[in-house]
C-alpha cells in the first residue's frame, strides 16, 4: 500500500487541478451523486438508527448505574458527530462507494476503454477521476450528516424503550440540544471530507492500476477497499488530534 | 480545457483540428530499430520498417508475434526500450506522443459501455468542445451513416453485435478526421461476410481520404486482400517487408508455412 501512496497523492492533487473543469463534467458529477446516493441512503438509515441505538443502550445503562443518566443525550450527540457517524458512513462508503468506482475504472483499464479515451486525447483524471472524486466529496458528509440525526433518534428511541435507562425523547434532545454545539458537527463533516478524499483517491487509483484480466478486478477491489479502511482508521486518529489541537 | 485538449490546441488551434471531408492528409510512419522486453521476454526485436501517406500497410503474424505491442508504441502508450517511431517526420513516445491526428480502431472495438453509440461517436469533439451539440449530432449521424449504422445513436455497446461495434469504432476514430488510423485486429471474432464490410470500409478510408492506414491481423485474406504492402513478424522479428507480390515470394520457412498452411485433414 504504502509504495502507492506517492502514486496516490499525485493522483489526488491532478483531480484537484481538474476541478476547473467541473463545469463542463457537471452530467457526469450529478450521474455519480445520483448513484452514490442510490447505493448507499437506505444502508446509511438502518446502520445509522441501530449504531445510535446502541451506544445509547451501552453508555445509558452504565450512566444510570453512577445516577447520572441525564448525560446520555449529550454522549450520543457528541459521539455520533464527532466519531461514529464520519468513521461508519465512511466504512460503509468504502465497501459501496469505493468498491464500485474502482471495479468500473478498472473493468474500463482491462477492456482498453481507457486506452481509447488516450487516442482521443481524452484525460482519464478529467474524464474519470474528478467527476467521482466531487461526487463522493459532496455525498458523503451529507450523508453523515443524515446519519448523525438518524443516529440520534436511535438513541433518543431505546433510552425511552429501555426501562433500565428511562430517559424520555424531550428529556435526551433537551439534555442533546444544550450541550452539542455546531462545531461538534462541524469536527464530524471535515472528518468526512477527509474520508472522501482518501476513499475517492485509494479506489480510482486501484481501478487506474488494474492490469491483467478480469480476475484481477476482483483484487483490485479487495485491495482499494482495504487499504480505504486501513487510512480512514489511521487518519482518523490524526485528525481527531489535529481538530482538538484547534479545539474544534 | 482539459490538459491534453489545451496541448492539442497549442500545437494546431481549435479549428485547425477538424477539417472538412477529403481534405485528411496521410503522413509518414519510419520505425528504426524498435526494442522492446517484458522483464526477461523479449516483445519486440530491433523493428524496423517505414508507412508511406497514404499506403495501407498491414501487420501479420502468428499470435503473440509483438503485432499488438508494435501498435500501442505507435500510438503512444508503451515507450521502446531503445529505437526510434517517427510520425511525420517527429519523434513519438508514451512520454511525447505525436501531435498528429491519429486515430485506433480496438479489436474490442473499445467503446465506453456507459455511453450511448452517438456518445461514443461524438466523444472527442465534445470532450475538447470542439463543436456545439446540435454540430456534434450532424457529424455523428453522418459518421454512422458512413459505416452504415446509421439510426443507431441511441443504443448501448451491449446492445451491438462484435462486427457493428467495430465499425462504431471506425466511426468514432473518423470523427477524428485522422492522418493515421491503426487497426487492431479488426477482423478479429467476426463472421467473413461482417469481414468483408470492415474490409470494405478500410479501402474506402483510404481512397477517400488519403489516410495512412496500418492493420495488424493474422487474417492472410484480409491482409492480401487490402495491403499495399505487408510486414510478417515473428516473436518480435520482422521476417519479411514488401508488396503482397513480394511476400509471397519470399524463402523464408516461417513465411511460407504462415502463408501456405491449411486445414486440410
Amino acid at each position: 500500500m504504502f509504495q502507492n501512496i506517492g502514486e496516490m497523492l499525485i493522483l489526488f492533487w491532478k483531480s484537484i487541478l481538474a476541478l476547473p473543469e467541473a463545469w463542463h463534467q457537471r452530467r457526469k458529477i450529478s450521474e455519480q451523486l445520483v448513484e452514490v446516493g442510490n447505493s448507499s441512503l437506505l444502508v446509511a438509515l438502518v446502520m445509522s438508527f441501530f449504531i445510535g441505538a446502541v451506544f445509547a443502550l451501552y453508555t445509558g445503562r452504565e450512566l444510570a448505574q453512577v445516577g447520572v443518566v441525564d448525560l446520555v443525550g449529550e454522549l450520543v450527540g457528541i459521539s455520533m458527530s464527532k466519531e461514529l457517524a464520519p468513521v461508519m458512513m465512511a466504512i460503509l462508503f468504502a465497501g459501496r462507494v469505493g468498491s464500485s468506482m474502482t471495479s468500473e475504472i478498472g473493468s474500463m483499464k482491462i477492456y482498453q476503454e481507457l486506452d481509447a479515451l488516450h487516442t482521443m486525447r481524452i484525460d482519464p483524471v478529467v474524464f474519470l477521476v474528478m467527476p467521482r472524486m466531487v461526487a463522493i466529496c459532496v455525498a458523503l458528509p451529507l450523508v453523515v450528516l443524515f446519519s448523525v440525526f438518524i443516529g440520534w433518534g436511535g438513541g433518543a428511541f431505546i433510552c425511552a424503550q429501555d426501562k433500565l435507562i428511562g430517559v424520555n425523547i424531550m428529556d435526551f434532545f433537551h439534555e442533546l440540544s444544550t450541550n452539542v454545539e455546531l462545531r461538534h458537527v462541524a469536527h464530524g463533516l471535515i472528518k468526512a471530507w477527509v474520508f472522501a478524499a482518501v476513499i475517492g483517491t485509494v479506489s480510482c487509483h486501484q481501478g487506474l492500476t488494474t492490469i491483467g484480466g478480469p480476475r484481477n478486478i476482483g483484487r483490485s477491489v479487495t485491495k482499494a477497499v482495504v487499504n480505504s479502511l486501513v487510512l480512514i482508521i489511521v487518519l482518523d486518529f490524526f485528525v481527531t488530534r489535529f481538530l482538538q489541537n484547534l479545539h474544534f | 480545457m482539459s490538459s491534453a485538449a489545451a496541448n492539442h490546441s497549442e500545437s494546431e488551434g481549435p479549428s485547425a483540428l477538424l477539417r472538412p471531408p477529403g481534405q485528411s492528409k496521410g503522413i509518414r510512419v519510419q520505425v528504426r530499430d524498435l526494442k522492446k522486453s517484458f522483464r526477461k521476454v523479449v516483445a519486440l526485436d530491433r523493428i524496423s520498417f517505414e508507412v508511406n501517406p497514404g499506403e495501407v500497410f498491414v501487420i501479420m503474424g502468428p499470435s503473440g508475434s509483438g503485432k499488438t505491442v508494435l501498435l500501442k508504441h505507435l500510438i503512444g502508450l508503451e515507450s521502446p526500450d531503445s529505437g526510434q517511431i517517427e510520425i511525420d517526420g517527429e519523434p513519438v513516445s508514451s512520454r511525447r506522443p505525436s501531435r498528429c491526428r491519429m486515430a485506433m480502431v480496438f479489436q474490442s472495438g473499445a467503446l465506453l459501455n456507459s455511453l450511448t453509440v452517438g456518445e461514443n461517436v461524438g466523444l472527442y469533439l465534445a470532450e475538447h468542445r470542439l463543436k456545439t451539440a446540435p454540430q456534434i449530432t450532424g457529424i455523428v449521424a453522418e459518421k454512422l451513416k458512413l459505416v452504415g449504422l446509421q439510426g443507431m445513436e441511441d443504443r448501448y455497446p451491449n446492445e451491438l453485435s462484435g462486427g457493428m461495434k467495430k465499425r462504431v469504432g471506425i466511426a468514432r476514430a473518423l470523427v477524428m478526421e485522422p492522418n493515421l488510423i491503426l487497426y487492431d485486429e479488426p477482423t478479429s471474432e467476426l463472421d467473413p461476410i461482417s469481414a468483408f464490410t470492415i474490409a470494405e470500409h478500410i479501402v474506402l478510408l483510404k481512397r477517400q481520404y488519403q489516410v495512412t492506414s496500418i492493420v495488424v491481423t493474422h487474417d492472410r485474406d484480409l491482409a492480401f486482400g487490402i495491403a499495399d504492402r505487408l510486414a510478417l513478424i515473428h516473436l518480435g522479428k520482422i521476417l519479411t517487408v514488401g508488396t503482397p507480390a513480394q511476400v509471397k515470394a519470399s524463402t523464408d520457412p516461417m513465411v511460407q508455412k504462415f502463408l501456405n498452411i491449411e486445414f486440410n485433414f
